[in-house]
């Protein structure tokens, strides 16, 4: 019979000690989504740990706060139910909103933690596309003290992230959004929110004040590499442009040609590409139109953003 | 690894039970406390079949380490009914057929039960949405829909 032990973090320094202490046989759970699944699952990449250091009772590590100055803070232990619903995300971070909104069914986002979903690593985890396109910082703690990264820096393969032995993730920091600005995240996937994404992409969309030309355009693309990642290139062929249809293809084109996508049951590398071309084109036009300053209420995001399953 | 005391509120009640630290709350439910109202359909939280309400808010039980919920409050499917009245939930599913088998339909009507408490007027939308995590393999969904609604606009009614 396999077993684990299970070890309740009191306070970060309780946590942080207890992962130290237990090094590669510990692993720190929080809503036990992704563990309890991992953990049961037999062959290749099933989790085992002898400790389960708890973290879930860590007070001051789920809180959402928005400031004009500071921009939104995620505690890492915020649920993605409580993103989803949160007025100040839905409000100025549509992208990061609709990709709440896409992930899993309410039952598993009232568990699930968007600190578990950035650690967890997946290419296909469906609130980091949005979190890469809005320049979000990590926040790190471990035993030699606290340290920033930004979140570009943190995914380094498939399940690997940057942190070290002992080190926690506890806030993501999102800057404000400039005026004019528009997003949207949108998923592809068999069977709506409740399967993996074969394909998600967000992107993000600054106006200069004449409303036409593109101040600042970012572009983040999950489940077509080993990282979620942001679509460099795409992004430079908008910037300083005018939004034109033909600007926004050559975007969507150069987002394709970024895309190193794998075969999988989900679906083939060439349809993932095609997908990615698509779905670039797509959150553009969107989000070029939330900037613009049309009025899309949450519910048409929703009905964008992911396909109901039935 | 040898189990330990779990404190939680069922259905109202004080509970306290001896649990492994690999149970999750769906086993400890069902085997530890013998409330087998709630199902264990995929055990990954794809089916929904052991969605409870925990702490007021509804999740999948698979999903959840019982030792992670110490202290916390949950209201299964045998906390719906008075003795003698069914839940306005349950009684719209009998009523408007909203069930075949019946596997799902413990998951099914706690989904409900969840979004009914923050929304007594949802559109028919809004509930697809909210029991998208809870399959059912013989109604096509369309009577469970209609039995939401119907419960919803009675116990919008009698607020």
């Amino acid at each position: 019979m396999l077993r684990f032990d299970f070890l309740n973090a009191r306070n970060l320094r309780h946590a942080i000690s207890l992962l130290e202490r237990h090094g590669d046989e510990a692993r720190a759970v929080a809503g036990s989504t992704d563990f309890l699944v991992r953990w049961r699952q037999s062959g290749p990449g099933r989790w085992r740990p002898a400790f389960v250091v708890n973290i879930k009772g860590l007070s001051g590590l789920g809180r959402i706060t928005y400031s004009p100055q500071n921009g939104l803070r995620l505690g890492a232990l915020a649920t993605v139910q409580a993103i989803e619903t949160n007025a100040q995300v839905r409000r100025r971070y549509q992208a990061l909103a609709t990709g709440a909104t896409s992930f899993a069914g309410v039952q598993v986002r009232n568990l699930a933690t968007v600190g578990g979903n950035v650690c967890n690593a997946s290419p296909a985890g469906d609130t980091l596309p949005a979190l890469l396109a809005f320049d979000a910082q990590c926040a790190i703690v471990g035993p030699e003290g606290p340290r920033m990264l930004p979140l570009t820096e943190f995914f380094q393969g498939p399940g690997r992230t940057a942190l070290q032995q002992g080190e926690l993730l506890t806030q993501l920091t999102l800057p404000p959004p400039t005026p004019r600005t528009g997003s949207i995240y949108i998923k592809h996937s068999p069977r709506g929110a409740m399967d993996i994404a074969t394909v998600g992409v967000a992107s993000v969309i600054t106006l200069e004040e004449d409303g036409a030309t593109c101040k600042d355009a970012r572009i983040a693309l999950g489940a077509v590499g080993p990282v979620p990642f942001r679509a460099s290139e795409a992004e430079n062929l908008l910037k300083g442009r005018e939004l034109s249809p033909d600007a926004l293809g050559q975007a969507a084109e150069a987002a394709r040609n970024a895309a190193t996508p794998i075969d999988d049951v989900r679906g083939t590398a060439a349809y993932r590409k095609d997908m990615v071309e698509a779905l670039t084109r797509r959150t553009l036009q969107h989000a070029l139109r939330i900037a613009g300053g049309q009025r899309v209420p949450f519910e048409e995001q929703r009905r964008l953003a992911v396909q109901t399953a039935f | 690894m040898n189990k330990q005391s779990l404190s939680i509120k069922v259905n109202g009640r004080e509970r306290q039970t001896l649990v492994a630290p690999y149970y999750s709350l769906l086993d400890t439910l069902r085997d530890e406390l013998q409330l087998t109202g709630t199902k264990k359909g995929c055990d990954e939280g794809d089916c929904g079949a052991c969605t409870v309400i925990l702490d007021g808010n509804p999740v999948t039980s698979c999903l959840v380490l019982a030792l992670s919920a110490q202290g916390s409050e949950v209201t299964t499917v045998e906390g719906l009914a008075s003795p003698d009245t069914l839940h306005p939930v349950q009684q719209a599913f009998i009523e408007r057929g909203g069930l075949q088998c019946g596997y799902c339909t413990p998951g099914l009507i706690m989904a409900a039960v969840g979004l009914l408490q923050d929304n007594l007027q949802p559109s028919a939308e809004e509930v697809k949405f909210a029991i998208g995590n809870n399959l059912c393999r013989c109604t096509g969904y369309t009577k469970v829909v209609e039995a939401i609604l119907l419960a919803a606009e009675r116990m919008a009614a009698a607020e």
